[in-house]
């Protein structure tokens, strides 16, 4: 993690809550994958979208805005490439995460009338895409595209 | 790109999944803590397992590499010797607690032990970005 020389909490915030969003992402995917007809690890999977992913998701967000603001990535003209691809995999992944919290949360309440398993499915298609998606986002950002 | 470019990629995502992999561990304990075992905890662990593995080799074998092959850096420089240290620590203390999960009644150990892998791995990366004396 070639990164800095000196301590940046705003960097350090944006690295550390990616980490968090995509350990959320994991652990949402894994377990509404593994938790087919177990209605607790379902709702583990869940969860972890809404208290681990979504946290995650703005610590990460925020610590960009702030390094991006520091270091004048604002004022740049031609705008790098792993900067784009940090941008719109950030801002895809707030609409796929937006989505997959509310289709995981109408499925899990119709699990309790025995239906919302499609729901689900859906839920863990976005966050497996969500994960495809940031693994692209990090090797941009660590190897730095031109 | 260069070669140094995609070993600092392959170096970060090890990162990302030595920390998706602790997170994933942390729901599994709180999960056994609160309501028991169920076979799909088993197949998360076993999940948690695969991906610990890749992030525990690739933050070493890669940031090794990096150490080697940057100018500026080397391996006695003292945030990387924290590093490793830590890593050590962190590794050594994860491990203990997938041992301590197998065992009758050890899982507030194994969360105990958990908990020190997981500091560990902050610090490391509070001392990746800081980089303290580079």
């Amino acid at each position: 993690m070639l990164v800095a020389s000196t301590w940046s909490f705003p960097l350090f915030l944006h690295i550390f809550g990616a980490m968090v969003l995509v350990g959320g992402l994991l652990v949402g995917a894994v377990a509404l994958a593994l938790g087919r007809s177990d209605d607790r690890v379902l709702r583990i999977g869940y969860r972890s979208l809404l208290l681990v992913a979504l946290p995650g998701f703005v610590a990460m967000r925020v610590g960009a805005e702030w390094t991006a603001s520091r270091e004048g990535w604002h004022d740049v003209e031609d705008e790098p490439a792993w900067l784009g691809i940090g941008y719109i995999t950030a801002d895809a992944g707030a609409l796929l995460l937006l989505v997959s919290l509310i289709l995981g949360g109408i499925g899990l309440r119709r699990l309790r009338q025995g239906g919302g398993s499609g729901l689900l499915k859906a839920t863990l298609a976005l966050s497996l895409l969500m994960l495809a998606a940031y693994v692209v986002a990090i090797w941009a950002m660590g190897a730095k595209p031109t | 790109m260069s070669l140094t470019d995609w070993i600092v990629a392959l170096h970060l995502l090890a990162a990302f999944a030595l920390v998706a992999a602790l997170i994933l561990f942390w729901a599994v304990f709180l999960a056994l803590a609160s309501g028991g075992e169920a076979p799909a905890l088993s197949g998360m662990a076993r999940i948690g397992g695969i991906v610990i593995g890749i992030g525990v080799a690739g933050t070493l074998i890669f940031g090794i590499w990096l150490a080697l092959a940057i100018d500026g850096y080397a391996l006695w420089d003292g945030w990387i010797i924290a590093a490793l240290v830590l890593w050590v620590v962190g590794t050594g203390a994860g491990d203990m607690a997938g041992r301590a999960s197998r065992e009758p009644g050890g899982l507030q150990r194994a969360m105990v032990l958990h908990g020190i892998s997981s500091v560990a791995v902050l610090l490391v990366l509070v001392d990746m970005v800081w980089k303290p004396g580079a």
